[in-house]
């Protein structure tokens, strides 16, 4: 049991780390995926424990939130990267003060 | 009816000090026949002011110009028919027994708030009576002259519309049987004095006295409201005939205020010091209107509050002691001044201030004056007039030069307006036989047997009189000639000069008045009978010295301007005393020491302390706001992946704030 939430906790930080460090739109749309997936594993994990299918169907749950995400996460970084030429998030930073 | 409850309420109050009590005005109501007619004494020239000022700007443009044209003779009709009620009503109260010569008419009730009603109602007794002819008479006879000196006056026609404006509110004043009414013909008065000296508006010199006289007046009117509202909560009432009666019964400290208040107010219209200083300002209106208001009619207003209201100053002693001093200070204050003017109206406007301080001394001197400040005030009326329209027809003549320096040898040249003015002169100085002589001689007799001191300086005020006048006198019509070139005097038209030669006859005649004692017998009803203090000398050795004093004067101004030779320009190199009084005696720099500068001091401290304290205040605190918005909107730096490290942060505090409350 242990091992499975310490290996969530390390994808989870893993996918936290290159969302706040990583340049690339595509790189941090991944490590938001890893984070979706370190909680999927919690979850299932947890209702394995307990012996019920909530954590499972909270896991479903993610799941299609995470498809619907990245259809319209591609789309929108298809789009910047057609104007501008460059997949980085930093340059995107038109929308400030 | 009336008579007798008015006879049992006399009985039932506790005497007066001194063992006089003022006496109680109790008109008798609804007599009918001519007396009906009284409210047509202020209507007419109401109407003839509505009339001129109110309707003809909406008339068609040729009505208009024919009322332009012609609008004067409507004017002056409405006052000469005012005249001839007047008459008519003297007439007939001369008819009446002595004791039926009070006569009210009710006319509508004003206003009714809670327990306090005013009325619209009328008065006319002996002392309204005799304004009534002063006013009318006297106001006519200018209306007439006004039409030959503002011939060439192309507003002529609201010239007129204002003068009925006058002498409509003051008959107002003089006519009302309660103090809010004649607080309403004080107003009105003091408007159409405003608009009178201010009617050459384009000189910024006639605006600005115009604006003077109409603040210091203000003052004046603060008395007189507070008066009225002191009498409100004390009486509950301001009709003459109610607040007689209860006068007595009132605390004194209540009766000594509402006295010094009555007197602010008299202060205010009749120019005593220290209201003083609007008067020869005032000067820059159009000679009849210096005549008309400022010389014999509203200023004396003051003079009539003063004996209209005896009921309330026969109780208060301290505050008929103020009347007195103030009266003596300006009789002195206003001759100083008329002695130091080169301007012949100012000159003329020191001697009515100086003049309205022997009324106001009489009527400081209660029953024992009152009726010779009403005599003094009516032979005033007639020579102050002459001597104002006398000296418009000398402008006239003289393209409006008012600079006596600039006149000389006049009396050729004029020959009417030289004769009726000297009949004018003679009367003023007290020339024996003259109304003035009668009038003035009175007055200080009664001052000297009440009060040695103020006695002696109202000896000295008539010597002063006699030297400012002859001096005036001497620098208009005799002494060598100094017109400017290109002047050519010439007497007046018809128009102007029969008011003068009728105001010259009354200033002459004026005297008859006291034919056995006539104007005392005839007043004693309103003003209350005087207990004769004997004289400390004989009536006939005060007479004497008074008129040796004025002989003196004639004969100081004699040898120091007839026999001199009289310079074109004023010499500067003059004394202390002289220079003083050319800067009438430093009332404007003392007004503006005690008053204007201590307001704008006030005034100046109040605006700074709302721009540093309260602009600071409010601009302050939205400066901040703004500041630190300023620099929280930093935080919107664009940047996707900061956003997500404070969403991080803010989730991880999250979680520690939920452990720490679960745990602790």
């Amino acid at each position: 049991m242990t091992q499975y939430v310490v290996l969530s906790a390390i994808l989870f930080t893993i996918g936290c780390v290159g969302v706040l460090v990583r340049r690339n739109a595509i790189v941090v749309f991944m490590c938001v995926e890893l984070m979706l997936n370190a909680c999927n594993l919690a979850f299932v994990a947890f209702a394995h424990q307990h012996g019920n299918l909530d954590g499972q169907i909270a896991a479903f749950f993610v799941m299609v939130v995470a498809a619907a995400e990245v259809v319209i996460g591609l789309a929108i970084i298809m789009t910047i990267f057609r104007t501008r030429r460059s997949a980085s998030v930093d340059d995107a930073s038109l929308l400030k003060y | 009816m009336n008579l007798l409850s008015h006879t049992v309420l006399l009985a039932a109050l506790p005497m007066a000090e001194g063992g006089h009590h003022a006496p109680v005005v109790a008109p008798d109501m609804g007599f009918g026949g001519v007396f009906d007619l009284l409210w047509l004494v202020i209507g007419l020239p109401l109407l003839g002011a509505v009339l001129l000022l109110g309707v003809t700007p909406f008339l068609p443009a040729p009505a208009r110009a024919a009322v332009d044209k012609h609008g004067h003779l409507l004017g002056t009709a409405t006052a000469v028919a005012s005249f001839v009620l007047s008459l008519v009503l003297f007439l007939a109260l001369l008819g009446r027994d002595a004791d039926q010569r009070q006569v009210g008419q009710q006319l509508w009730t004003w206003f009714e708030t809670g327990s306090i009603t005013v009325g619209m109602d009328l008065l006319y007794d002996q002392l309204a009576a005799l304004f009534l002819l002063l006013i009318t008479g006297v106001g006519s006879l200018i209306h007439v002259y006004a039409i030959g000196y503002m011939a060439h006056d192309p507003r002529r026609r609201r010239f007129f519309g204002y003068l009925n404006l006058f002498v409509a509110a003051m008959l107002t004043l003089i006519l009302s049987a309660n103090f809010v009414g004649l607080f309403l013909g004080w107003e009105g008065v003091g408007l159409a004095s405003y608009l009178l000296i201010g009617f050459w508006q384009h000189k910024p010199s006639a605006a600005a006295a115009a604006k003077k006289a109409f603040v210091i007046n203000r003052v004046g009117d603060i008395g007189l409201s507070l008066a009225i509202a002191l009498m409100f909560a004390t009486f509950g009432t301001t009709d003459f005939g109610a607040v007689s009666e209860l006068a007595g019964e009132a605390e004194q400290a209540t009766l000594t205020t509402l006295g010094l208040l009555l007197l602010l107010g008299a202060c205010g219209k009749s120019a005593q010091v220290p209201l003083q200083a609007w008067l020869l300002d005032a000067m820059e209106g159009p000679t009849p209107v210096s005549a008309l208001i400022h010389a014999a009619t509203m200023v004396t207003a003051g003079v009539y509050l003063v004996v209209r209201a005896n009921f309330i100053f026969e109780l208060a002693p301290i505050a008929q002691t103020a009347v007195v001093v103030v009266a003596t200070v300006t009789l002195l204050w206003g001759a100083i001044l008329g002695c130091a003017k080169d301007d012949i109206k100012k000159a003329l406007a020191g001697s009515t201030m100086s003049q309205i301080g022997y009324m106001m001394l009489a009527a400081g001197l209660g029953p024992v004056g009152y009726p010779f400040a009403i005599f003094h005030l009516l032979t005033h009326g007639f020579f102050k007039a002459n001597m104002f329209l006398g000296a418009g027809s000398v402008m006239h003549g003289m393209n409006d030069d008012v600079d006596m320096r600039h006149y000389g040898a006049l009396n050729k040249a004029m020959p009417v307006t030289f004769l009726t003015f000297a009949m004018g002169y003679l009367a003023i100085i007290g020339f024996p036989g003259f109304s003035g002589f009668w009038s003035k001689d009175k007055i200080i007799e009664s001052a000297l047997s009440e009060n040695l001191v103020v006695g002696v300086l109202a000896v000295l005020g008539a010597g002063i009189t006699a030297f400012y006048m002859t001096r005036l006198m001497l620098l208009t019509f005799f002494t060598a000639k100094r017109w400017e070139t290109g002047v050519h005097p010439h007497e007046s038209p018809k128009v102007m000069t029969v008011p003068l030669v009728v105001l010259a006859a009354l200033s002459v005649l004026g005297g008859v008045l006291l034919l056995g004692d006539w104007i005392v017998t005839w007043l004693e009803p309103v003003t209350g009978h005087a207990e004769h203090h004997e004289p400390p000398l004989p009536a006939i050795a005060i007479t004497l010295i008074i008129t040796a004093v004025v002989a003196l004067g004639v004969a100081a101004a004699w040898f120091l301007v007839g026999k001199r030779e009289v310079p074109r320009e004023a010499p500067r190199d003059v004394s202390f005393a002289t220079r003083a009084a050319r800067a009438d005696l430093y009332g404007d720099a003392i007004n503006d020491a005690v008053v204007v500068r201590p307001a704008a001091g006030l005034v100046g401290g109040l605006a700074l302390f709302d721009r540093v304290g309260v602009d600071g205040a409010v601009e302050g605190g939205s400066a901040a706001v703004g500041g630190l918005s300023n620099s929280m909107r930093r935080l919107q730096n664009g940047f996707v992946r900061s956003y997500a490290l404070s969403l991080l942060g803010g989730a991880l505090l999250v979680v520690l704030a939920l452990l720490a409350v679960n745990l602790g």
